[in-house]
């Protein structure tokens, strides 16, 4: 059995924010009719959290779900557990116009910490207004990075999470690191 | 800068978050056509000064298509909706009406 590694390996960065590649994050695409009882049902079951609403992501302890598009979530679970969780989903919604598939190693998850200087860092790099009126924990962007789409959500405030296609990991980290470079600081929403 | 609000996932971004994909409404014609209608359905788009009806995608985003209905000169948007509509909706027609009397585009005025 080969040996699972994220894309950076768990690569860190200390600029005015913190910037950490989050590992091995285990994802399921699930796409089909959101609103079908059967799949809110499975979703449940497997996450722990209702479904999330249109632009938001539900977060439980080692769990998340984010809405992705009108037929598709993304489900965020325990890395070594995403092949099983994805058979379940499979069984669950058997004869159901529904799929689901285990994206965990086609993307890389980024994080960033350090209060609110982590919506400079995204001002910096998205077209999406990041004052807290604006945009804040509970909400899920899909967006574009410089050149790349990623999404972005916030698990609490002063902590922004990042997920981007494996393939521009390395770009999308040192898009980060050098908007974050110490001495940088714009301080808009400081 | 043009900004446009995409009605499938609610979010309003400026263009770069989009792909534009030509004119809307545009008639297909296919098997059993006749080469002018063919040729009417490739090559000739409208390029007005002022209304316009376009395709557009939410590349970096939901990536759904929709339409938008917006002027090329001042870039406002008069409103965004389903790409699965062979004509504007009633009420995209209507805030046009109010904002650019006597508009027509196309056969739809
Ligand atoms: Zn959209």
């Amino acid at each position: 059995m080969s040996e699972a590694v994220s894309a950076l390996n768990g690569a860190t960065d200390e600029g005015f924010v913190r910037i950490a590649e989050c590992g091995l994050t285990g994802m399921i695409t699930l796409r089909g009719d959101l609103g079908a009882a059967k799949l809110k049902k499975a979703v449940k079951a497997l996450c722990g959290v209702e479904p999330p609403a249109r632009g938001h992501v539900a977060m439980a302890d080692h769990t998340a779900v984010a809405w992705m598009s009108p037929d598709e979530f993304l489900l965020m679970v325990p890395y070594a557990q995403a092949d099983e969780l994805c058979a379940q989903l499979d069984q669950a919604l058997a004869g159901e116009h529904a799929l689901a598939v285990n994206v965990s190693d086609a993307r890389a998850v980024f994080r960033l910490s350090g209060g609110d200087a982590v919506r400079e860092v995204i001002a910096k790099l998205c077209p999406v207004d990041m004052t807290a009126s604006a945009f804040g924990p509970g909400q899920f962007r899909r967006t574009r990075l410089a050149q790349i789409p990623a999404a972005i959500w916030m698990p609490e405030e002063g902590v922004m999470q990042i997920v981007c296609f494996r393939s521009v990991a390395q770009y999308a980290f040192d898009l980060l690191k050098n908007a974050a470079t110490p001495g940088s600081e714009v301080g808009l929403f400081s | 800068m043009l900004i446009l609000t995409c009605p499938c996932c609610g979010v309003t971004a400026e263009e770069t978050e989009f792909h534009p994909g030509g004119e809307a409404h545009v008639k297909r014609f296919g098997p059993g056509s006749n080469d002018d209608e063919f040729h009417s359905y490739l090559f000739e788009k409208v390029n007005p000064k002022g209304v316009h009806f376009e395709r557009w995608r939410h590349a970096n985003g939901c990536g759904k298509w929709f339409n938008a209905a917006r002027c090329t000169v001042t870039l406002e948007v008069f409103g965004t909706y389903s790409a699965q509509t062979t004509e504007p909706p009633q009420d995209i027609k209507d805030k046009i009406s109010a904002k650019r009397p006597g508009w027509s585009w196309r056969e739809f005025a």
